[in-house]
């Protein structure tokens, strides 16, 4: 099947060698069955080598339904002329009057054609003798037998009178001629094809294919549960990495990056593998062994075949390698082209305000243009393999055919060989441009395989096999505790140099610093989810370093600024990972933040599907993610205020479901509201990543530092 | 479909009629081809027959297929180029189109929607022309050619080849029904467990935090193994096509030869050659004719996907367009002024009013604010002002003339628009400060350099790499979202309008900066009128005149002072955000 439009883009790998073995590795599993379908690969095509060979005895036996028994058709006219030697005639005519009754007339005639015919030449001889009336003939011509077939007179005359018609000059009147004959004579030396022969051999061929056939789909069929479980076994892997990664790589890997590796890094190995393989397996098999059968078959015409495919195969591959630079020019354009449509489209309203619409199509243009000219080169290009190859394809089969003719004719080959020849120059030419292309697949194959790979072999979070305490939360009391505590997120750049302090249960912790100043990563910290470089961190005097990640988890309380609700039911998102959790409590969480009335006028209730673009404004999924910390039930709390996005009467509710929410737990709030920075019991202030002040706000205004900067600058003129 | 065809140009059309010509001569040389092997087999055959006979018709075989070659080659350029340059066609009107058209449209189709639509959909669109004018174009000549060549020349073959036809599309086309709508299901599985692994990966830390770690793990594996059953499935029936088109071409051959064999076997001596060299031919091209069926079967296959892509683009090439633009571009008498005549407004297809009878005037050189909760329609209400929209009722005028008798460009040379969501473009600080056309001069460096500096800009520009021409990414994302925010600030300072409108272009930026950023602007741009939106009181506390929203309604409009006295929502609004104390001190 012709494809159209595929651009081949090579995807170079790092390490190819290395990264196919892990490849190959990682296929254990399914080694059996891709065993087998390999096997079955090499088969199906080792089966549709033979049965060129096979189609080319067919073609013979059909080849012999054509010409007549020449020879035997000469003997038998010979042994009719024994009939009428001169002598035997002689013999036969001075009875004449006897036998047959006639009048003198008729038989003054009779003896005057033998007088020519003595002294005639033998050419117009069978004319002459014909001239005689038939009952003379019939007594002149005695029966005679042929390879047990009695051949009356009648028949002889009927045959000679045949043998007459016959014009030298046209071939077609001897075949003709040979119709004529009496059917005893013509079954004797009429073409015969064997049928039984014929019948044996089709059943034979016929089988072949369909066991080719059913091999070659029970391969695919095998080859596509391989892939497809790779597939799913690479994503579940990933998966399961991605909750093994520590949090440092998520900070410092882009989202989109991971995510290409689930669907289109492995989309593609699956896809490729599927294709790549067994295709490989099955061409180079056919590519070898129509060599082998070609020279075996016959060896003149096997380099016939291959030289004159090659030259083809060379103006391919040249064509192949210069077109590639267009291939990835048509890449780059298009990727432009994409770039451009996107920053135009985003920034639509800029565009217009600003009357850049009219710069924009004209730089649209200028791109769309240079698309336009790589497009066309690069499909160009790569619809002239079709074409090349089909010529390929031609030329092989008209030299093959001149050869096969020329050899045919010196009788050293029959013409089946040539049908085989046909056949055979079909089965080289298209297993090398698969070959090529299944190359190329390989080839993204392993690149693709390799960045799924690479993520996999990330660092993971250290075990905690070895950790043995484990804090019960019903019975935490809620002291936490910073001892001279370092942190820096790069080996080298400290940011928290030597930060301690002592917070008692039920007190709250503000935390406050511009955008950008680090207050994330005392939730790092606190969360575990970051180890501290130096010092320690100790709930309940317990250094979370002897406690698992899980169990500091446990502990905590996390409502965050960027509300994180997942594709799912309302009811879902907040009983989350906690099964058993009554829709009762569910509602009682909702009431206590204030929604309960809202989630009930949506169709559905709990059961309403929360999905990407919807009717849930910012501040109302604040709110749910606000219910489903209220579920949860921990000694400690860690709380991001920041209400930018929502309006605020909404801010009013959030604000009062967090307040609720600090009830009786420790906690340690991103504040951005002067009423929670004013009662907390610690202020932190933080800037470029670091504990700069720390203290009551009025403390801290009495120093008269960054605290009190940042919290004047709001009232300025 | 047909519809989108009309945009071919006139030297595409002449493309294509020289495809369909040139299509018309391959096909010819192609059938030729088998013509010529036949003769070779006859002359074989033959005894007696002279070499130079068969090297004579090699030669004219041979010269056939360098001619097909040739064609094709030539197909295939004219294809490329007229299906190249009909998605060219294509993107630049999409493109130009989508430029014309107001926010209401936009947001109608979304803008991720409208990029698909003008690049992959185009690509789909492409492709099914170019394979069309290749194959769709090739094939029906060609099977319809070759069934004539070879109707005459034998009945039963002539059923045979039905029959395998019929069969190939019978497979064809069951393969079709089956899995053609498993793949659109497909899709939504690869949405769905790339929504699932995205979800897994911005939520981390919540996930972590909740030790829901294993429940997410469950989600992601339930639509892992959805889809891969459902790929499964997929492939599996697609396997069955390969081995079932070789068969049935295999099995054609077989089929020739044995009912040649057989009709041979009972011919008169006369009919014998002839049969067998029929035979041959038939066998090449009842080859042709399942070929070309093939070929029309598998183009089918991507019809469907290209139609969906067609109409995708046919939508945002007829969709109205709600703004029209005026003629008016003369000179004002009045500079910088707006004013809102009881303007309503409401979305095209919405039932309720997002604005209600707003009426206000601001003169030059003052500043006016709005508050109001999210949905109050604080954003509609100066979207109005650049004609993001139009008002539904009542009339919006700057410089004392109604917008919608401007000229788009007049009326945007007025306005320095700051968008909640500062964009950026790829380029360099300066290229982005410099943004547009103004209806002036260049903007010169010493103006960017000004405006940045006004913008509190200037701190962090110089730390870049380059400066002023330092390089800003695609998205602007190697500036931080203050960082943006200032330098487009910096692009409408650079314009000189008459009107400032900053629509919330203040959030990202801290208390410190806002205050400072705001002193500065006001000195510069003494005679400026400046519109503000703003989520934050400290903002807008010393603005002109306030308006304050509440869904859609104008509640209070005056001084700050005036409205703590006044107005119950504002004072609401504002003790949310500053302590009594504080708003008295201030």
């Amino acid at each position: 099947m012709p494809r159209f439009g595929r651009v081949a883009v090579q995807e170079k790998s790092k390490d190819f060698k290395g990264s196919m073995k892990r490849l190959i590795a990682n296929l254990k599993p399914w080694k059996y069955i891709m065993i087998v379908a390999l096997i079955l690969a090499m088969t199906s095509a080792v089966l549709s080598l033979i049965s060129p060979d096979l189609l080319s005895n067919l073609t013979d036996e059909v080849t012999k339904g054509i010409k007549p028994d020449q020879a035997k058709f000469e003997e038998i006219i010979e042994n009719i002329n024994i009939n009428l030697n001169s002598e035997k005639i002689d013999k036969k005519l001075s009875n004449l009057e006897n036998e047959v009754s006639m009048t003198e007339e008729e038989l003054s005639e009779v003896n005057n054609v033998f007088n020519i015919l003595h002294n005639s030449s033998e050419e117009d001889s069978l004319a002459l003798l014909l001239e005689l009336p038939d009952s003379v003939l019939l007594y002149l011509l005695d029966d005679i037998k042929f390879e047990k077939v009695i051949i009356t007179s009648e028949e002889q005359l009927e045959i000679l009178k045949a043998i007459n018609k016959i014009n030298p000059d046209d071939s077609a009147s001897s075949l003709k001629a040979i119709d004529e004959l009496p059917s005893n004579v013509y079954d004797l030396i009429k073409p015969k094809i064997d049928m039984v022969k014929v019948k044996n051999i089709t059943i034979v061929i016929a089988i072949l294919y369909l066991i080719s056939s059913v091999f070659s789909y029970i391969q695919s069929y095998s080859m596509s549960t391989v892939s497809n479980r790779f597939a799913n076994n690479l994503r579940r892997r990933i998966s399961t990495k991605i909750n093994q990664l520590p949090l440092k790589y998520f900070d410092t890997h882009e989202t989109g990056d991971v995510l290409s590796r689930v669907t289109n890094d492995v989309d593609t190995v699956s896809q490729n593998l599927n294709n790549s393989l067994a295709i490989l397996v099955s061409s180079i098999t056919l590519f070898l062994g129509s060599i082998f059968m070609m020279f075996t078959t016959n060896w003149l015409m096997a380099i016939t075949a291959v030289l004159s495919t090659f030259v083809g195969f060379i103006a391919m591959f040249i064509i192949l390698n210069k077109s590639q630079k267009y291939f990835s020019k048509q890449q780059e354009e298009l990727g432009n082209v994409n770039g451009y449509v996107e920053e135009m489209y985003s920034g639509h309203n800029v565009v217009k305000v600003y009357n850049g619409t009219k710069e924009a199509m004209k730089e649209f243009s200028t791109l769309n243009d240079r698309l336009y000219i790589a497009n066309k080169k690069s499909r160009f290009l790569s619809g002239m393999m079709q074409p090349i190859m089909a010529f390929v394809g031609n030329f092989g089969y008209v030299m093959v055919c001149i050869v096969g003719a020329l050899l045919v004719m010196n009788g050293k080959i029959t013409f089946g060989v040539i049908v085989a020849f046909m056949i055979y120059i079909r089965l080289f030419t298209n297993p090398l441009s698969q070959i090529a292309q299944a190359m190329t697949s390989l080839q993204s194959t392993v690149a693709a395989s390799e960045r799924v790979f690479e993520f996999l072999d990330e660092k993971e979070m250290p075990t905690q096999k070895d950790l043995k305490k484990h804090l019960n939360k019903s019975k935490v009391k809620g002291e936490i505790e910073f001892r001279n505590v370092k942190f820096g997120y790069d080996p080298g750049r400290t940011i928290i140099k030597n930060f301690s302090v002592k917070v008692k249960p039920g007190q709250k912790i503000a935390i406050v610093g511009p955008t950008g100043a680090g207050k994330t990563t005392m939730v790092n910290l606190l969360m575990k989810f970051y180890d501290i470089n130096n010092g320690d961190i100790l709930i309940d005097g317990v250094s979370t370093k002897e406690l698992s990640r899980e169990n500091v988890h446990e502990l905590f309380v996390m409502v965050l600024q960027d509300t994180w609700l997942f594709e799912g039911t309302i009811g879902d998102n907040i009983r989350f990972n906690k099964e058993d959790v009554s829709d009762r409590k569910i509602w009682e969480a909702l009431k206590t933040v204030g929604v309960d009335h809202f989630v009930s006028t949506l169709p559905g209730g709990l059961d309403y599907q929360i999905s990407d673009n919807d009717a849930i404004s910012q501040g109302q999924k604040q709110l749910l993610t606000i219910a489903r910390g209220m579920i949860e039930d921990a000694p400690f709390l860690i709380l991001d205020e920041a209400t930018s996005n929502v309006d605020t009467r909404t801010e009013e509710l959030v604000q009062k479901a967090m307040d609720k929410l600090m009830e009786g737990r420790t906690s340690f709030i991103i504040a951005h509201r002067l009423s929670t920075i004013r009662n907390a019991d610690l202020i932190l202030v933080m800037k470029d990543g670091n504990i700069v002040e720390q203290g009551t706000h009025d403390e801290l205004l009495d120093q008269n530092g960054f605290y009190a900067s940042l919290y004047n600058s709001q009232f300025e003129k | 479909m047909l519809r989108l065809f009309k945009k071919l140009e006139r030297k595409d059309i002449i493309g294509i009629l020289i495809c369909t010509i040139l299509i018309v001569t391959l096909v010819w040389l192609e059938l030729k081809v088998p013509d010529y092997m036949s003769a070779i087999t006859k002359l074989v055959q033959t005894e007696g027959s002279e070499m130079s006979e068969i090297l004579e018709q090699g030669g004219l075989m041979i010269a056939c297929a360098f001619g097909s070659l040739i064609c094709s080659i030539a197909v295939g350029y004219f294809a490329a180029r007229v299906g190249s340059s009909f998605s060219k066609t294509l993107r630049k009107d999409i493109f130009n189109k989508v430029g014309n058209m107001g926010v209401a449209e936009i947001k109608k189709f979304s803008t991720s929607s409208l990029i698909t639509r003008t690049t992959n959909d185009v690509m789909q669109v492409e492709l099914l022309l170019g394979m069309g004018l290749q194959a769709i174009l090739k094939a029906p000549i060609m099977a319809v050619w070759a069934l004539f060549k070879i109707l005459d020349k034998g009945f039963e073959w002539s059923i045979l080849v039905a029959v395998c036809v019929a069969i190939l599309l019978f497979t064809v086309g069951i393969l079709m029904i089956i899995v053609l709508p498993r793949f659109a299901k497909v899709q939504k599985l690869i949405d769905k467990i790339n929504g699932v692994a995205r979800e897994n990966v911005s939520g981390i830390r919540v996930i972590r935090a909740f030790n829901a770690e294993n429940y997410q793990k469950d989600k992601f594996n339930v639509v892992n193994d959805e889809l891969t059953n459902m790929q499964l499935f997929n492939q599996r029936c697609f396997a069955i096509l390969n081995p079932m088109m070789m068969l049935v071409m295999h099995g054609l051959t077989l089929g020739i030869y044995v009912i040649g064999a057989i009709l041979i076997e009972s011919a008169g001596m006369t009919d014998k050659i002839t049969l067998f060299s029929n035979m041959v031919v038939f066998s090449s091209y009842g080859m042709q004719v399942i070929m070309s069926f093939l070929l029309l079967a598998m183009t089918f296959m991507i019809f469907p996907r290209a139609q969906i892509s067609a109409k995708r683009i046919n939508e945002v090439l007829d969709e109205p367009i709600s703004v029209i633009e005026g003629k008016f571009n003369g000179s004002t008498k009045e500079i910088g002024t707006i004013e809102f005549k009881n303007v309503s407004f409401k979305y095209p297809d919405a039932d309720e009013y997002v604005l209600k009878d707003i009426s206000f005037k601001v003169s030059k050189g003052e500043t006016i604010a709005f508050i109001g909760s999210t949905g109050s329609g604080k954003s509609t209400l100066i979207n109005l002002i650049p004609r993001f929209y139009d008002a539904t009722e009542g009339e919006v005028l700057v410089d004392g003339v109604n917008v919608k008798e401007y000229q788009a460009e007049s009326l945007h040379n007025k306005l320095g628009y700051v968008p909640q969501k500062a964009v950026m473009f790829t380029g360099t600080v300066s290229s982005n400060v410099a943004y547009g056309d103004n209806g002036k001069d260049d903007i010169d460096s010493d103006k960017i350099k000004e405006a940045i500096e006004v913008a509190q800009g200037a701190d962090f520009v110089s730390q870049m790499e380059g400066t002023y021409e330092a390089h800003i990414a695609r998205g602007g994302t190697n500036v931080s979202g203050g960082q943006k925010q200032r330098l487009a600030i910096a692009r409408a300072i650079a314009r000189d309008p008459e009107i400032y409108i900053f629509d919330d272009s203040f959030s990202a930026l801290d208390y410190k900066t806002d205050a400072t950023l705001r002193k500065e602007l006001k000195a510069y741009t003494k005679d400026a009128t400046s519109v503000i939106v703003a989520q934050r009181i400290g903002t807008i506390l010393n603005a002109d005149k306030i308006v304050v929203l509440d869904a859609g309604v104008c509640v209070g409009m005056g001084t700050h002072e005036e409205l703590l006295k006044t107005c119950e929502v504002y004072k609401e609004i504002a003790y949310s955000q500053l302590s009594k104390e504080e708003l008295g001190n201030a």
